[in-house]
């Protein structure tokens, strides 16, 4: 008795070519990135460049890791909206390892070249007999020390991977063969991964960013790091489907599916700041000398202007951009608001970085520029190279058909 | 049939109402307003429903909100009675932060209500004014008004065409009242 009149003749086999003008640039901002690289650490810039590259690694890791957990939590959702876009955050979960090893080596060569965490890396620091001596830092050594942090990393990101692979593999596994199989398996793998994810991520946050000044300590950090992560994943998701659907690929995708990524970036733009004030208000108001010692390195001089500017592009920006409907309809303002949190969230992490590393000495030049540069395109490169491997829909998924009437 | 206000062609599926939308248009019918059990998507863009101006209301209910909760703040903590807690400054921005964005939520909640129920006509002791009572329970209903559109018996053969169970001649407009 229904008489529904849908009529879709989409090609779910579509591929993305990855070639041209994305390839050409992507390749030379990785041969700029390295140049740029290679040319701080000669000049005896060695810090700073170290405090890019993890600054970089670490963002690079956030964002893969973002692509996996949004595959993850679709599947233990059941979420039909986001079933025809989903292979972007797929194949950017694929990159997840390289990405990992990449930040493993720059951790390490941070360590030996005592440019990052020496804070705490010195074995002065715990020897009572040394001048070197620091109480407080001595009793962290139980979980600050370097054994206990490489072993941390490489389970923690290592478990992210596998997951994200064998998530991935599950997904284009289905488009061969069809059936539920592949998404039942997925489902349950998804339910463990997020809580493996959930409980961890603070504590790999906490590893990686917060140890870089280990005298200070909060536990709103490991939030705080997981908001910006998920607001930088939905924005690059948001970047890549504008662009691809600028270049003609993807045509089952609309503004509904936009609408919903941009509410996701909106809202959890606001949960971002949610849990930014949230540890700040409480430090301001606590006073404590060894919790205010973070934002008092924050409020001098050559960092205030960019603690200012982060919470105006972080928070005001999406606040005053997306909270239109119509706006988080349209291509432009999406790809817009995606790109300046993007950039928001770089100096976001440069604010977390920079006065636990180079402090006062702080810079912003080809150093910063050429590093970003870099890392951008080489998560382009790989991104994008995996993107034109599989069938840019998942065409046996369950929930497709629901992705394609869906409308809000 | 010259006392009927209202034609109502009853459904009882989702998609053949949608299908006599279709018809009821493509014949130049003009449709009064459409009553349905569940939300059916798609339904406002064929009708040519505007969207609904309620976000305006939250956002002019929340800005007022902020600027309420600011004041209340600001007289009872910096101005009226300065208070010195912990030390802090007594006009201390971040305290004020959570408060004002309570209030700004409140507000912007409770207008939104208020500003639906006057707007829908509903409120304590109101009678619910409904042109079917079926459609808040298995009927689709589509809503012609009789006196602007005055061949009946056309209309009743596209409704019934479409699949409607039911053609009503309705000489009240509600009949949910007595």
């Amino acid at each position: 008795m229904g008489t529904h009149n849908h009529h879709h003749d989409y090609n779910f086999s579509e591929r993305y070519n990855f070639a041209g003008t994305a390839k050409i640039v992507s390749l030379l901002a990785i041969v700029a990135g390295v140049a740029v690289i290679a040319y701080g650490l000669m000049t005896g810039e060695t810090m700073r460049t170290f405090a890019n590259l993890l600054l970089m690694g670490y963002y690079f890791t956030c964002v893969c890791a973002a692509g996996a957990f949004f595959v993850g939590l679709q599947m233990v959702t059941q979420s039909g909206w986001s079933a025809g876009l989903i292979r972007i955050p797929q194949a950017m979960a694929t990159v997840l390892p390289i990405a990992s090893i990449i930040l493993l080596i720059i951790a390490a060569g941070g360590i030996y070249s005592h440019t990052l965490y020496h804070h705490w890396t010195n074995p002065e620091l715990f020897d009572p007999n040394s001048p070197h001596y620091d109480k407080l830092i001595a009793g962290k050594e139980a979980f600050l020390n370097i054994p206990g942090f490489f072993i941390r990393q490489i389970l923690f990101m290592g478990s992210y991977s596998i997951f994200a692979f064998i998530l991935t593999k599950l997904s284009y596994k289905e488009d061969l063969e069809g059936g539920l199989n592949s998404y039942k398996k997925s489902f349950k793998l998804s339910a463990i991964f997020l809580v493996v994810f959930g409980f961890t991520t603070p504590i790999w946050s906490f590893d990686t960013i917060m140890s870089l000044e280990a005298h200070w300590f909060s536990t709103m950090f490991g939030w705080y790091n997981f908001a910006a992560m998920w607001v930088s994943g939905i924005a690059v998701i948001v970047v890549m489907v504008v662009l691809l659907k600028k270049a003609g690929y993807m045509a089952w995708v609309n503004e509904n599916h936009l609408h919903d990524l941009g509410k996701l970036m909106f809202g959890f733009s606001i949960f971002w700041t949610y849990v930014w004030f949230a540890q700040f208000m409480l430090i301001w108001y606590s006073n404590i000398p060894e919790e205010t010692v973070y934002f008092y390195k924050r409020w001098e001089p050559e960092y205030k202007p960019w603690f200012w500017l982060s919470i105006i592009i972080n928070f005001v920006s999406p606040l005053l951009l997306l909270v239109d409907r119509d706006a988080k309809r349209k291509q432009n303002v999406m790809l817009f608001v995606a790109i300046l949190l993007l950039c928001g969230h770089w100096l976001d992490y440069y604010i977390m970085i920079m006065p636990g590393t180079v402090e006062t000495n702080r810079g912003f030049g080809i150093i910063e520029i050429g590093t970003a540069i870099g890392f951008a395109g080489l998560f382009t490169f790989l991104v994008l190279n995996n993107l034109s491997k599989h069938a840019l829909a998942p065409k046996n998924h369950p929930f497709l058909d629901e992705s394609l009437h869906h409308q809000i | 049939m010259g006392n009927t206000k209202y034609i109502l062609g009853s459904f009882a599926d989702p998609d053949d109402l949608m299908h006599g939308i279709d018809k009821l248009q493509a014949n130049n019918v003009s449709i009064y307003d459409c009553y349905t059990p569940m939300p059916i998507h798609g339904i406002e863009a064929k009708l040519g429903v505007q969207p609904s101006r309620l976000p305006i209301a939250a956002f002019c209910f929340g800005a007022l909100g902020t600027l309420l909760g600011f004041s209340l703040l600001f007289y009872t903590m910096a101005y009226d009675w300065p208070m010195n807690v912990g030390g802090k400054p007594s006009f201390g921005l971040p305290n004020f932060v959570p408060v004002t964005f309570e209030v700004t939520i409140l507000l912007c909640a409770l207008g939104m209500v208020a500003t639906f129920f006057y707007r829908n006509h509903l409120f304590p002791g109101r009678a619910p004014r409904v042109m079917d009572l079926r459609a808040s329970d298995d009927r689709f209903i589509i809503a012609i008004d009789a006196k602007e559109n005055t061949d009946h018996a056309f209309i009743d053969s596209l409704l019934t065409e479409a699949g409607a169970v039911e053609v009503k001649y309705n000489e009240r407009k509600y009949v949910s009242y007595e």
